[in-house]
C-alpha cells in the first residue's frame, strides 16, 4: 500500500464507516434483532480505526507481519462474540466483505485519474481482505466449536444425577446413549455417593436409554461388576420390551445381574431386601 | 519383615490392609493367612482395604487366591471398604472378584458373614435333627 493511499484511507476514515454501513444496513442479512446499529457502528468503527492505521507499505505484502496482530484481534474477537450471538455464517462473512466493497469505493473515487495505480491498490486491498476473511472464518468456526464442546460438557455432567431416594437406596436414571466417557462419569458418581451415604443397593434406570447394544450392555455389566466389588447391590431397571429383544438377540448374558421392568419394582425389591415394608396407613374414622 | 496383623475374632479372623500392599507383602499374607484359618478352624476371613489407593492385577489376583483357598478350608471370604477407585481399576483389569463376598464397611461384612455362618450352621443342626430322629 503506497503512502499516498494510505493517506487517503487515514483522511477518508469517515467515508470508509458511512459507506460500510450504508452496505450493512440495506443487506438482507441485517440482524437488529442480535445487535442493535449503534453496536453495530461502534464496532465497525473500532475495525476500520485499527485497520487503516496499522496499514503500511510493507504489511500489505507479507500478510504475516505481526503488525497485523492488533487488526487479527480485534477481527477474531468480535467474530467470536457473533458466533456465540448466533449469527450464521452468511452473516459474518458479509460484514467483512462489504468492509472490502467500502475500502475501493472511496479508493476509486480519490485515485480516479490514475487507473494503473488504482488497479495496483485494489489488488492489494483485496488480498488483504482475503486474507481477514479467512481469519474471521477460523475464529467464527472456533467459536461455534468451543459453544458445542461446552454444551457437551454441560449435557454429560446434568444428565447423571444420583438421586437418594431412601435411606440406603440410591437412584441413578440415566437418559440418553451410553459411551464410554459417559460410563466412566457414572460409575465415578455412583462409586462415590455409595461411600459417602453408606447406601447398600444402587438402582440403574435405564428407561431414558434409547437403544442398548453390546457396547452399552458392556458397559452397564461393568458398572454392576464395580458397585459390587465396593459392597453394594446394583439393580438395573426400566428395561423396555424393545431393549430385553435386542439384548436377549445379540446374545448377552445379563442373568447374574438382578434386572426389573420398572424403577417401582426396583424399589420394592430394595425395600424388601431391607426388610422394610410399605403399608396404607390406618385411617381411624371419627364418630 | 513387616507383617500385616491377622487377628482372630470368634469364629472369624480380621485383616485390616493399613498400608499399599507390594507384592512380597501381599505373598506372605496370603500364607499366613491359610495358615492361620487352618490352625483355628475359622469360618470366615474379612479383609478391609479401605486404606488401599492403589492396585494391580497381582493384587487383585492375591485377593482372588485368597478367597479361593480360605473356600476350600471352609470359609467364606468378605472384602469390606474397597474405594471407588479401586473398584474401577479392578474391572478394567478385568478381575470381577468372582466368588468374594463384598460388604460396605466392616459392621456390614461382619454382619453377613454372621448370616453366612449362621445359615450354614443351622442347616448342620437340622441334619443333625434328622440324624437323631
Amino acid at each position: 500500500m503506497s503512502a499516498t493511499s494510505q493517506k487517503v484511507l487515514q483522511k477518508k476514515k469517515k467515508n470508509i464507516l458511512e459507506y460500510w454501513m450504508s452496505h450493512q444496513l440495506s443487506d438482507d442479512g441485517l440482524r437488529e434483532d442480535l445487535i442493535s446499529n449503534e453496536d453495530l457502528r461502534i464496532q465497525s468503527e473500532e475495525l476500520i480505526d485499527v485497520l487503516v492505521d496499522n496499514l503500511s507499505e510493507t504489511n500489505s505484502i507479507d500478510l504475516h507481519a505481526e503488525s497485523w496482530d492488533p487488526v487479527i484481534e480485534i477481527l477474531g474477537g468480535i467474530s467470536i462474540t457473533r458466533a456465540r450471538q448466533g449469527f450464521s455464517p452468511r452473516e459474518t462473512g458479509n460484514f467483512v466483505f462489504a468492509l472490502r466493497e467500502a475500502i475501493l469505493q472511496v479508493l476509486s473515487e480519490e485515485i480516479k485519474s490514475q487507473p494503473e495505480v488504482l488497479f495496483e491498490e485494489s489488488r492489494k486491498i483485496g488480498r488483504i481482505m482475503d486474507h481477514l476473511s479467512v481469519i474471521t472464518f477460523e475464529t467464527f468456526i472456533k467459536g461455534r466449536e468451543e459453544v458445542i464442546l461446552r454444551q457437551t460438557d454441560e449435557i454429560a455432567e446434568i444428565s447423571t444425577p444420583v438421586i437418594r431416594v431412601w435411606d440406603g437406596i440410591l437412584a441413578l436414571p440415566i437418559i440418553g446413549t451410553l459411551d464410554s466417557s459417559r460410563t466412566q462419569v457414572v460409575m465415578e458418581s455412583l462409586l462415590q455417593e455409595i461411600v459417602e451415604t453408606g447406601s447398600g443397593i444402587a438402582i440403574l434406570d435405564i428407561s431414558g436409554v434409547p437403544a442398548v447394544d453390546s457396547l452399552v450392555a458392556q458397559h452397564l455389566i461393568k458398572t454392576v461388576s464395580a458397585t459390587r466389588l465396593m459392597g453394594a447391590e446394583c439393580i438395573i431397571s426400566g428395561i423396555r420390551p424393545e431393549i430385553a429383544q435386542t439384548v436377549v438377540h445379540l446374545g448377552i448374558d445379563l442373568s447374574n445381574i438382578i434386572t426389573k421392568a420398572s424403577l417401582a419394582s426396583a424399589l420394592a425389591y430394595a425395600f424388601k431386601s431391607l426388610k422394610l415394608e410399605v403399608k396404607k396407613a390406618n385411617v381411624l374414622t371419627k364418630i | 519383615m513387616d507383617r500385616i496383623p491377622i487377628l482372630r475374632m470368634g469364629s472369624f479372623l480380621l485383616v485390616t490392609i493399613q498400608v499399599d500392599l507390594y507384592d512380597r507383602l501381599a505373598l506372605t499374607l496370603e500364607a499366613d493367612l491359610v495358615q492361620m484359618v487352618n490352625k483355628t478352624q475359622a469360618k470366615g476371613v474379612l479383609i478391609d482395604i479401605s486404606a488401599v489407593s492403589i492396585v494391580d492385577s497381582f493384587m487383585g489376583r492375591i485377593v482372588g487366591n485368597i478367597a479361593s483357598m480360605s473356600k476350600i478350608l471352609d470359609a467364606e471370604t468378605v472384602v469390606v471398604g474397597m474405594q471407588p477407585a479401586v473398584a474401577i481399576t479392578l474391572i478394567e483389569l478385568g478381575l470381577p472378584l468372582k466368588g468374594v463376598h463384598t460388604a460396605l464397611d466392616v459392621e456390614k461384612g461382619m454382619a453377613l458373614l454372621k448370616t453366612m455362618i449362621g445359615d450354614e450352621e443351622a442347616d448342620e443342626s437340622e441334619e443333625d435333627d434328622s440324624v437323631a430322629e
